[in-house]
């Protein structure tokens, strides 16, 4: 698809732009006045607490939500002109906990999208084949139904669901939140290498600094709203910002 | 005479009211499945709509029977034939148990698993046959059984407007005072709502475990 051979970070049209966009809710600002920016092959981690307008940033992306004023453009165009339908299924999406369908197995939750673009049957199957190695899953769960897996599995299911059709952009929201530690670290190591083979737009929203400074390229950190900070991850741990000071003493460890 | 013999002697009787049983109530909830059902989806689509579409079907279920008999009897056409006005009424009846399963089962979809469908670029109708029905027909099976056991039991009424069924076994015996005609109506009644209740009940407890298998 549109995912480029070379990485020319400075010429390259941003693959997702958000130009002073607010959103607000019964009068409510949830986001104000937010200016960001993801280039192809770039991860940009979203960080906040509860409330900070994380998740809303995403579903703007998607265009679950449109802006209240300003405009987000995916691929110089403003989601608003998007066919919805058609914006959607350029963006991978991945939640907490999977969100698979519960009444599909493996194999038909990873096919969604190829079998609503209509894709031939052979295709499908290869495409699924091709995902679970992918995700790190045994071909022998494809047929199992997502209440029989465990967590991590469930994980990777959502995960290869989201590359199905190979979309340029990635969006997860708190993508590895429901996990154990221990699956956790192993889902994000994996998930940074994949990234680096794949070279898509990731917008990954997480309020666990070390997962942001484990997967980032760039950490933007929100709070109530409103953009705080937005570095390189190699800058973030040293930035004077207070709140950027109170999130790395949090996480310090005693 | 006990019930044995006068069910042996009038089997072809018991046969004939029956069947005109089983007719009266099918329809009568296929009917109310055909309109219930859509008018159930519809409310989750316009909530607006639900309080009056529920309230309203509400109400109907509080008309006592014979008298919602009696309302429809003026309509045209409905009116012409006791045969259609017991269906309708009947009908009526139904539609509470339809709409509202309909409505809740598809309001009990988790709500994170619609918006996966959603984000991933499902459209609304792919969403609604794909996801939400599937995963709301264990419910709305459960409606659909209470619905058909509800007509069954009604249906016995409709032979006060002589509209057949086994009910008029049972108007016949509280005419003659006779047990035995009383029962030749009301026995066979029972045993067609208890057959249904078992029949939609397991497909229902198949639906509702769908997804559950281990």
């Amino acid at each position: 698809m549109t995912v480029p051979s070379s990485h020319g970070p400075s010429i390259e049209q941003p693959a997702i732009e958000f130009d002073h966009a607010s959103f607000r809710l019964n009068g409510r600002p949830l986001l104000q006045d937010l200016v960001l920016s993801v280039k192809p092959g770039e991860t940009v981690v979203l960080l906040g607490r509860s409330g900070s307008g994380k998740t809303t940033t995403l579903k703007l992306i998607n265009r679950l939500l449109l802006p209240t004023t300003g405009d987000v453009r995916v691929n110089g165009r403003r989601t608003a002109e998007w066919d919805p339908i058609r914006l959607r299924r350029s963006i991978g999406y991945v939640i907490q906990d999977g969100g698979l369908f519960p009444h599909f197995t493996v194999e038909r939750n990873i096919a969604v999208v190829p079998r609503i673009e209509n894709w031939p049957q052979a295709r499908v199957e290869a495409r699924v084949r091709e995902l679970l190695a992918t995700v790190g899953l045994s071909e022998d769960l494809a047929s199992r139904y997502p209440s029989q897996l465990s967590g991590g599995q469930r994980q990777r299911v959502g995960v290869a669901r989201a590359l199905a059709a190979d979309p340029p952009i990635l969006i997860l929201d708190e993508a590895f939140g429901a996990l154990d530690p221990i699956t956790r670290s192993q889902m994000q190591k994996e998930f940074r290498a994949l990234q680096r083979r794949m070279r898509k737009a990731v917008v990954f929203v997480t309020h666990d600094l070390r997962e942001a400074l484990l997967l980032a390229d760039r950490i933007a950190l929100l709070e109530e709203g409103r953009l705080i900070e937005d570095l390189p991850v190699a800058e973030f741990s040293g930035s004077r910002n207070p709140l950027v000071r109170a999130y790395v003493e949090a996480f310090s460890g005693p | 005479m006990n019930f044995f013999q006068f069910m042996m002697t009038n089997r072809q009787q018991v046969l004939d009211l029956t069947l005109e049983h089983i007719t009266l109530a099918g329809v009568a909830t296929l009917l109310a499945a055909l309109v219930g059902i859509p008018l159930g989806i519809l409310i989750t689509r316009v909530p607006q709509l639900s309080k009056p579409v529920l309230g309203g079907a509400n109400i109907i279920q509080t008309i006592p029977s014979l008298a919602l008999f009696g309302f429809l009897l003026p309509a045209p056409w409905i009116g012409e034939r006791a045969g259609r006005l017991a269906i309708l009424a009947l009908a009526l009846y139904a539609l509470l148990p339809l709409i509202r399963n309909t409505y809740a089962g598809i309001r009990s979809v988790d709500p994170a698993v619609v918006e996966a469908g959603r984000a991933m670029g499902l459209t609304d109708r792919q969403l609604l046959l794909q996801v939400e029905l599937p995963l709301a027909s264990g419910v709305i099976v459960a409606g659909v059984r209470i619905a058909t056991v509800v007509s069954i039991g009604l249906a016995t009424i409709a032979a006060a407007i002589g509209a057949g069924g086994l009910g008029e076994f049972i108007f016949r015996g509280l005419a003659m005072v006779n047990d035995q005609v009383i029962l030749a109506g009301a026995v066979p009644a029972a045993l067609l709502a208890l057959l249904a209740d078992f029949v939609l009940g397991t497909l229902e407890r198949r639906l509702g475990s769908l997804h559950l298998k281990s």
